[in-house]
């Protein structure tokens, strides 16, 4: 890999080198009750907005490539006959600067359902492809839990990842079109004593952790614990709301409905991302349920970032980016649900 | 301007480096013809639908136990099991009840409706795996409708199988399917045995539980004809699984050779959309055929 080192000051130069495309980064979205900020995922048209040293955002940025609402198709009613026609959705480019490694990591664990060998998605796959994207070092809030996950750190999957040292960048280089930008900006080549201090600045945030998940032996134990009352417990005080999954960086369901327009010429199919905790989720025809109550939908929810995936890719599907808990309106959050899961190990 | 990104078309990119073949084909449908329904009950339909274009309609290709996802533009669009022989390629049948919006828009549509398909998707029954060896097809209610298809290459291939028995239960006798096509079933050599919950004036057969039937037939076979040389092929209600199969378990039915085929709402059929998911298994991937022991390794599957 290719490192580079810039000063603190050229980064409102990379932001208008790259400012000819569509950016989206974190921006300041208002407060919360206590007055601290609160942020989200937007498009930045001023470097000023851009608050690249935020926690955490409220939503992932999966709007921008796996949308609530996209329409699948377009069907033109003609005689009794119909035409079908098929966008992708996808148009331009957008660089993505600011992600931290859980989300880019998302994207990682995202491309490996999405765009794998068994029909890979090009409405997911048209987005992905025209992503520019600029990761950056973060400090852990205290729902963070990446570090259990694996994903505080991203090997790959961005074209440029820059750490804070002091009044200057560290640059990890992973793409031709990245090393050119970095070209027509003043950098230099990093030293030894650059490598040592980025060492000892993420070991520094490694040891900022203060939320953690036990995921050894997670797949067997969740399949040893499926009867487990806890289950009943969190499903007692989840409102299978849906919001975890509104949040998450990494929940990719959806269900499709179609809708004719008001003269009957023309009709779409939408996909709208839905969420397993929600009722209807797993219903069959005839009204059959087969995860009626809300700690079944709970627990499937577990199961699959959890356990089912880690099955089929020796990975979790969660990222620890502590979304889900934050935003969780009966404060149910991942560590305390594996935590409660593991009772009476120790 | 040099900044700026390359836009990289996913509809024009294929054959280029990184592209995935095919991948701009992912919502492809077949424009289809419906071109003959008729009712088998008071609430199901025989479907006959035909993929328009010849050619697309000869390379249509699919395996008993298989599914489709019909599409009824501005409507809907749904998972259905193909219940049809495979020999008959894109000219398909399937049997659907009419229980939500999109089925009840079907049961009013007319001959000649353009519908699109797409598929198949999913696993099929072995068939072919089950050359030389007995087959017993277990059905209840609905469950008839996925296991067609394999009756269909069964009685097409007949002299490469052995004894071949269907048992099918029902809850009354107004809500067998297929009625027509049992004496030519049984011409085939086929034994088939048929039980209702509750009779009707003109029922004559038995009355009762599929379990019985199945005890009878497993009573008049042999335990080392059931260990080496059966396959069985099971689907219905979900209640029912768990008693036929450990019914048949119990009889020495090894269970890599008992094939179940599942019910999930599919939205996509692609693996992608997660609502068939049972664990993070797919039943439209790896599914809805699955045999015994991935379904005593899933959870919630019957």
């Amino acid at each position: 890999m290719i490192f580079k080192v810039f000063q603190a000051g050229e980064m409102e130069t990379l932001f208008g080198l790259l400012s000819v495309n569509r950016i989206v980064g974190p921006v300041e979205k208002g407060r919360d009750v206590d007055g601290k900020p609160l942020y989200d995922f937007d498009v930045v048209y001023d470097f000023k907005d851009l608050k690249l040293d935020y926690g955490q955002t409220i939503h992932s940025a999966k709007n921008y490539f796996l949308p609530y609402r996209e329409n699948l198709c377009t069907f033109t009613f003609d005689n009794g006959d119909w035409q079908k026609e098929v966008d992708f959705g996808a148009d331009r480019a957008h660089v993505f600067f600011g992600l931290h490694s859980c989300d880019i990591n998302a994207l990682n664990k995202l491309d490996k359902v999405l765009m794998g060998n068994i029909y890979p998605n090009p409405f997911y796959g048209a987005k992905r492809s025209n992503m520019f994207i600029v990761g950056y070092s973060c400090t852990p809030t205290p729902s963070c839990f990446c570090h259990s996950m694996g994903t505080d750190s991203v090997l790959h999957g961005f074209d440029l990842f820059l750490t804070r040292m002091g009044d200057e960048y560290f640059a990890e280089v992973q793409s031709a079109r990245a090393y050119h930008i970095l070209e027509r900006m003043e950098t230099r080549e990093p030293t030894h004593e650059d490598h040592l201090h980025f060492r000892k600045t993420t070991s520094k945030k490694r040891s900022l952790f203060t939320c953690e998940v036990d995921t050894s032996d997670l797949t067997k134990i969740l399949d040893m614990e499926f009867e487990s009352e806890v289950w009943e417990k969190w499903g007692d005080k989840c409102l299978s709301c849906g919001t975890c999954a509104n949040v998450c960086p990494t929940c990719y369901c959806y269900g499709v409905e179609e809708e004719v327009n008001m003269d009957f010429s023309h009709a779409r199919k939408v996909k709208q991302l839905y969420s397993c905790n929600l009722v209807d989720f797993a219903e069959v025809a005839g009204g059959h349920n087969f995860r009626p109550e809300s700690s079944t939908r709970l627990k499937y929810r577990y199961y699959h970032k959890h356990r089912g995936f880690v099955e089929a890719y020796e990975e979790s599907l969660c990222v620890g980016c502590g979304r889900c808990g934050n935003a969780c309106l009966a404060d149910i959050t991942v560590p305390e649900v594996i935590a409660s899961v593991r009772e009476g190990e120790k | 301007m040099e900044n700026k990104l390359q836009f990289v078309d996913l509809a024009t990119s294929h054959g280029k480096k990184n592209s995935h073949p095919g991948i701009e084909h992912f919502e492809y449908s077949y424009k289809a013809e419906i071109t003959n329904l008729y009712p088998l009950t008071k609430t199901e339909k025989l479907y006959q639908i035909q993929i328009v274009d010849p050619r697309e309609r000869k390379d249509f290709t699919f395996q008993p136990g298989q599914f489709v996802m019909l599409e009824l533009p501005g409507i809907g669009e749904a998972p259905f099991s193909i219940s049809s022989s495979p020999i008959r390629h894109g000219d398909l049948e399937l049997c659907i009840r009419r229980v939500g919006k999109m089925t009840n828009f079907l049961d009013r549509v007319k001959r000649g409706t353009k519908v699109g398909i797409s598929g198949p998707f999913g696993t099929h029954f072995p068939v072919e795996e089950m050359v030389d060896n007995d087959i017993l097809l277990i059905a209840g209610g609905l469950g008839i409708v996925p296991l067609r298809s394999p009756i269909m290459s069964v009685l097409e291939n007949r002299s490469r199988y052995g004894r071949v028995d269907i048992i099918y239960g029902a809850r009354e006798p107004l809500e067998l399917l297929f009625t027509y096509q049992y004496g030519m079933w049984k011409q085939f050599d086929i034994n088939l045995d048929i039980i209702v919950d509750k009779a009707d004036d003109k029922w004559t057969g038995p009355v009762g539980l599929i379990t019985e039937i199945l005890q009878k037939r497993i009573d008049n076979g042999t335990p080392n004809d059931f260990r080496k040389k059966t396959n069985a092929i099971v689907c219905g209600p979900p209640v029912m699984f768990k008693f036929v199969c450990e019914m048949l378990i119990k009889a020495g039915l090894p269970m890599e050779k008992m094939f179940v085929s599942l019910e999930r709402r599919m939205h996509c059929g692609r693996g992608k959309c997660c609502r068939c998911n049972i664990g993070s298994t797919y039943t439209c991937i790896e599914g809805p055929v699955f045999d015994y022991w991935s379904v005593l390794n899933l959870k919630e599957a019957i």
